[in-house]
């Protein structure tokens, strides 16, 4: 099994989301994340006193999927979320060992 | 208007028009404290704004209790018949002590503070008077956000509002140095016909009381209790701009209790007032914004806001003098002119963190001396000669230097004694929660813990017999 994370725009998760329904996807965790990469932060200007603000706001996507679906989530993934200019995020993909339902105690690919 | 020292005469009777009006201009005057509380808390970080906002609210307790004990005593209790007058610098605190005296078998007195047969009680003429000293207290506060001791406040709060707020409002108001009496400062500059002086030095509603002495207090206070940490250094960045928004529009409706109040009557000049409030304001606004936008490159809406106080604080002294042309261009020069102050604390070093000198000392200064040039009847612009600016010249200087140099004797010995600032550490981790038990928001609903190890909560039958009693020892 594999855990997909994408670091997104948070007003393009919207789209991500039905697309990786359509995909046949289930389930997703998201929060809320802050950072930066190449795109830097921005400055903002209170009363004439210019702040650099370094972490821009992110939505943080998390997936569990079986091994041989972990290439075409981050392909669907990268497709719903990109629009070409700087900042679009990150996707990266994980190994796991073990995935468990709380509520059944089923274990590894039953409990995707 | 300066009040004359007429004693009720005739038989007076109570104009009820006014009482009305009076009724509602001092509770828009009162609700411009939670207003100011939510315009500089939201200007705060987020860690220090319930110490921001109970600043303010601790101003409204403190200073409202004094009132009542002795602040209309010291500055108005000579207004009636008995009261006497030390030297135009204060009333005596103890003829009214307590406002008994205000009271004539079981009813207020009525009185008209002006000459001009418009009688009210005199018990909401206490109230709205009250709200004014609560407000230029409350102002200061905006000085030293962040990082002074609450208790340390309060006394404060009490000592100066005595000392400073209730001497310059007598001064102003109560027929002392600084009014048109034949006994101030005018009267000896260019003399007195008939009791009253040639030129009435004009505050309308408190540009030299209010803010000239608000900001002048924030001025020193903030030098007496020095930075924040990390001033000019680390972000300190508004924790909530649209409750800055929301204050700003809480103080502008306020205000017109404030100004067009200050008429003490619902008449032509309250009317006209109400008009200049609002034409000064609308132009400062655009004035802030002006210089933003050449200098920052945006209209920020905290400048919106900034310049929506800015004009209110500089059409107070002169919104009973002028045009609502007049008033125009008072109010953008007003909100420009604040618009470039602000900066000056990063040049000169001192954190005055929510500029109550750039907005109030400034815009206070400049509506002051500005009324001297744009009021239509005396005004230099207006072929007044240049009197009634040198008389405004000189109110402006002498409660900058009565009110500077009180602070700085208060603000010193209180540093000596309770001490100002709260530990370092309190103050990295946010003053909130070390001065108040408390923290603005919970919007994860991760924090943990349980319910219930306070003194008001019954370890025995607020909790379930199930949970175990030795976690909470």
């Amino acid at each position: 099994m594999k855990l997909v994370t994408a670091i997104i725009k948070p007003h393009q998760l919207d789209e991500v989301k039905e697309a990786l329904e359509s995909y046949g996807i289930s389930g997703m965790t998201v929060s809320e994340a802050s950072g930066y990469g190449r795109q830097r932060g921005h400055s903002e200007v209170y009363r004439g006193a210019e702040y650099q603000v370094d972490f821009v706001p992110k939505v943080r996507l998390e997936v569990l999927v079986d091994d041989m679906d972990a290439g075409s989530v981050a392909d669907v993934i990268l497709k719903a979320a990109q629009t070409g200019r700087i900042g679009d995020g990150k996707i990266w993909t994980v190994p796991v060992d073990d995935v468990i339902r709380v509520r059944t105690g089923e274990h590894g690919t039953d409990a995707l | 208007m300066t009040p004359a020292l007429l004693p009720a005469a005739d038989t007076p009777t109570i104009n009820e028009a006014a009482t009305a009006f009076m009724l509602v201009a001092a509770s828009m005057v009162l609700l411009m404290t939670p207003g100011l509380a939510l315009f500089y808390g939201g200007m705060t970080r987020a860690k220090s704004v319930l110490n921001m906002i109970m600043m303010s609210f601790g101003a409204l307790g403190v200073v409202g209790v004094i009132y009542i004990l002795w602040g209309y005593s010291m500055s108005f209790g000579n207004l009636q018949d008995g009261g006497s007058d030390l030297a135009g610098i204060i009333a005596n605190p103890f003829h009214l002590f307590g406002l008994s005296g205000i009271f004539e078998d079981g009813a207020t007195r009525l009185i008209d503070p002006f000459g001009v047969k418009v009688f009210i009680p005199e018990s909401i003429y206490v109230g709205f008077q009250l709200t004014f000293a609560v407000i230029t207290v409350a102002l200061i506060s905006g000085a030293v956000a962040d990082r002074v001791k609450f208790s340390t406040w309060l006394v404060f709060a009490g000592i100066w509002a005595t000392v400073v707020y209730f001497p310059i409002a007598h001064m102003v108001w109560g027929g002392g140095l600084l009014s048109g009496s034949e006994n101030g400062l005018s009267a000896k500059l260019f003399g007195a016909t008939d009791g009253v002086a040639n030129v009435l030095p004009i505050d309308f509603a408190g540009g030299t009381v209010v803010h000239i002495n608000a900001g002048i207090a924030g001025l020193v206070l903030a030098l007496v209790v020095g930075k924040r940490l990390g001033f000019g250094t680390t972000a300190m960045r508004p924790q909530n701009v649209p409750i800055v928004m929301l204050g700003a529009g809480l103080l502008w409706f306020g205000w017109f209790g404030f100004n067009a109040g200050s008429e003490l009557a619902a008449d032509g000049l309250a009317s006209t007032v109400w008009l200049n409030t609002t034409a000064a304001t609308c132009a400062a606004m655009l004035g802030w914004l002006l210089v933003e936008k050449i200098r920052d490159g945006h209209a920020t809406s905290i400048g919106a806001a900034s310049g929506v106080v800015a004009g209110l604080v500089a059409i107070t002294p002169a919104c009973g003098a002028l045009s609502p042309v007049g008033s125009l261009i008072l109010g953008a020069v007003a909100g420009g002119l604040a618009a470039l102050a602000v900066g000056l604390k990063y040049r000169l070093g001192y954190d005055d963190s929510l500029d109550v000198v750039g907005v109030h000392l400034v815009a206070g200064l400049w509506g002051t001396v500005g009324a001297g040039l744009l009021s239509t009847s005396t005004g230099l612009f207006y072929g007044g000669g240049p009197r009634q600016l040198v008389v405004q010249v000189v109110i402006a200087v002498a409660s900058l230097l009565v009110s500077g140099i009180l602070t700085l004797v208060i603000g010193l010995a209180l540093k000596a004694t309770m001490g100002w600032r709260v530990s370092e550490d309190v103050e990295s981790d946010g003053i909130d929660q070390s001065e108040h038990g408390e923290s603005a928001y919970e919007l994860s609903g991760f924090a943990g813990g349980r319910f219930g190890t306070g003194s008001a909560v019954s370890t025995h039958s607020a909790r379930p017999a199930k949970t175990t009693e030795g976690a909470s020892a």
